[in-house]
């Protein structure tokens, strides 16, 4: 059974609102840079990034990551060895990086995420901002910006649709 | 798609879908070797054994640059300072080492098919850097992976390969994998270098540099094998450089985009004049620059599986 908690219409203000809580946060807007983790962390930094073009009416550098290299469970990636591929062009040293997914759940992506960033240099900050919180954190970190936290079972889950990549806008809970 | 074969034997056991899902995988490596820090974390805790009875750099060091990307550890294994010449067999040294539970042997020897030898008599996993004169796969990967980024496409690229067929693994395992990827190829060299019978590779043989060279996108040419058997079946260096080399003047009857491979290391002046192995349209470095990529993919196909 499939239930969606979020129309197109409220993901689109909770990017806004997350637009909005990165640029108060960021007040060295020329020091800021989106990373968004693959697939579908990679198409909300360019969204965000689309929203900072209408207010600041200049874009952020963005990255893409894939972090199958860096999981800590080998066996996760011999069933899905494919790779598709880090594009990271800008420097990441002494940068502002707002490292963007679309679900946090045990916290191990982001784990594997901020060892990928620090290989390519040293940030100043990294702040990770996530859609969706569904709980069950298996490692000590927290997102600074969470769009909505949705209390989930172990057995539930969360389907992230996006139009670029599913042809609709839409966040749903699968029993 | 994922792969599933516990070695790398040769290109001839592969299908066309395995060898571009290893370029495809191979490409998202090269990233890597441009980063601050060039490694990931992926293959922590593996051990990687370059075994080599037979002399080697290039390659070795390949291997050797490619697992340490990958954050494997590695030992060097050479059969002149081993238990090898003191008269111990190929397998009981293999049964050794992988006593010391090592998870992956890169293995070169002399003799063609030892790398099938090995493979069948270990449950380590075996990559093949060269046997005999049967294949030596990852240099054929990383020539499609620098073709591949030239020209694009594999399906009907005019591929000539020119020099000591008979004698090349480099060529052997080329030939396999450009056939199956819809490569038109032409051989070409001397009488006493080309095989007897070029049927199995069902490939134009061609008797003439013009006819090798005419209207082709891609020119691989080989490496004589000055310090083997070369010496007897060449009547001079000289001539071969005259009737089978490549120069500046001699390119032009290829393709104007057409590009200029070598396995390395080059002989200047006999199979590659310096004004060919120096001009823009050589990718020679580029090979080598892919070499890298290439093994860290297969490291990583064959080393992200527990066991054998």
């Amino acid at each position: 059974m499939e239930k969606e908690i979020l129309n197109k219409h409220e993901l689109d203000s909770i990017i806004t609102r997350i637009t909005f809580q990165i640029l108060e946060k960021c007040k060295n807007f020329e020091n800021l840079a989106l990373i968004g983790i693959k697939r579908r962390g990679a198409i909300l930094a360019d969204r965000i990034n689309e929203k900072i073009q209408e207010y600041k009416n200049k874009k952020s550098p963005v990255g893409y990551l894939d972090i199958t290299l860096y999981r800590d469970d080998l066996t996760e990636i011999a069933d899905y060895p494919e790779l598709s591929g880090t594009e990271i062009e800008f420097s990441v040293k002494s940068k502002n990086i707002i490292l963007i997914d679309d679900v946090i759940f045990t916290g191990r992506t982001a784990r594997a995420a901020l060892d990928a960033i620090i290989d390519f240099g040293r940030p100043e900050k990294i702040i990770l901002t996530c859609l969706i919180d569904r709980g069950h954190r298996e490692l000590p970190i927290q997102p600074d910006f969470t769009g909505k936290y949705v209390p989930t079972s172990i057995e539930e889950k969360i389907n992230v649709k996006l139009k670029e990549l599913d042809g609709m806008d839409s966040v749903s809970i699968e029993k | 798609m994922s792969f599933k074969k516990k070695d790398l034997i040769g290109l001839k056991d592969l299908s066309k879908d395995e060898i571009l899902f290893i370029l495809e995988t191979a490409e998202k490596f090269k990233e890597i070797g441009k980063r601050d820090v060039k490694k990931v974390p992926t293959l922590k805790g593996r051990t990687v054994v370059n075994l080599f009875f037979e002399p080697s750099t290039r390659t070795r060091t390949s291997f050797e640059i490619a697992a340490k990307r990958l954050s494997a550890d590695t030992i060097n294994f050479s059969s002149s300072a081993s238990s090898t010449s003191k008269g111990e067999t190929l397998i009981d040294t293999i049964r050794n080492i992988e006593s010391m539970s090592a998870d992956i042997f890169v293995v070169r020897h002399a003799f063609s098919g030892s790398a099938k030898f090995i493979a069948e008599n270990t449950r380590t996993k075996i990559i093949n850097a060269g046997d005999g004169t049967n294949e030596h796969p990852t240099q054929a990967l990383l020539d499609l992976m620098t073709i591949k980024e030239h020209k694009k496409t594999f399906e009907n690229l005019n591929v000539s390969i020119i020099g000591d067929i008979t004698h090349s693994r480099v060529a052997r395992s080329n030939i396999w994998a450009m056939k199956k990827l819809g490569i038109n190829l032409k051989l070409f060299g001397p009488k006493t270098m080309l095989p007897v019978n070029t049927d199995p590779f069902g490939c134009n043989v061609c008797t003439n540099i013009e006819e090798a060279l005419e209207n082709t996108d891609v020119i691989m040419m080989l490496r004589i094998q000055m310090e083997r058997q070369s010496k007897t079946l060449l009547p001079s260096v000289k001539e071969y450089a005259k009737l089978f080399g490549l120069n500046r003047k001699k390119m032009q009857m290829a393709k104007k985009d057409a590009i200029i491979m070598h396995p390395g290391p080059i002989n200047r002046g006999v199979e590659l004049a310096s004004d060919a192995a120096d001009s823009p349209k050589s990718v020679i470095l580029n090979q080598v620059e892919n070499g890298v990529a290439v093994r860290m993919a297969v490291l990583y196909l064959l080393g992200i599986h527990n066991g054998g």
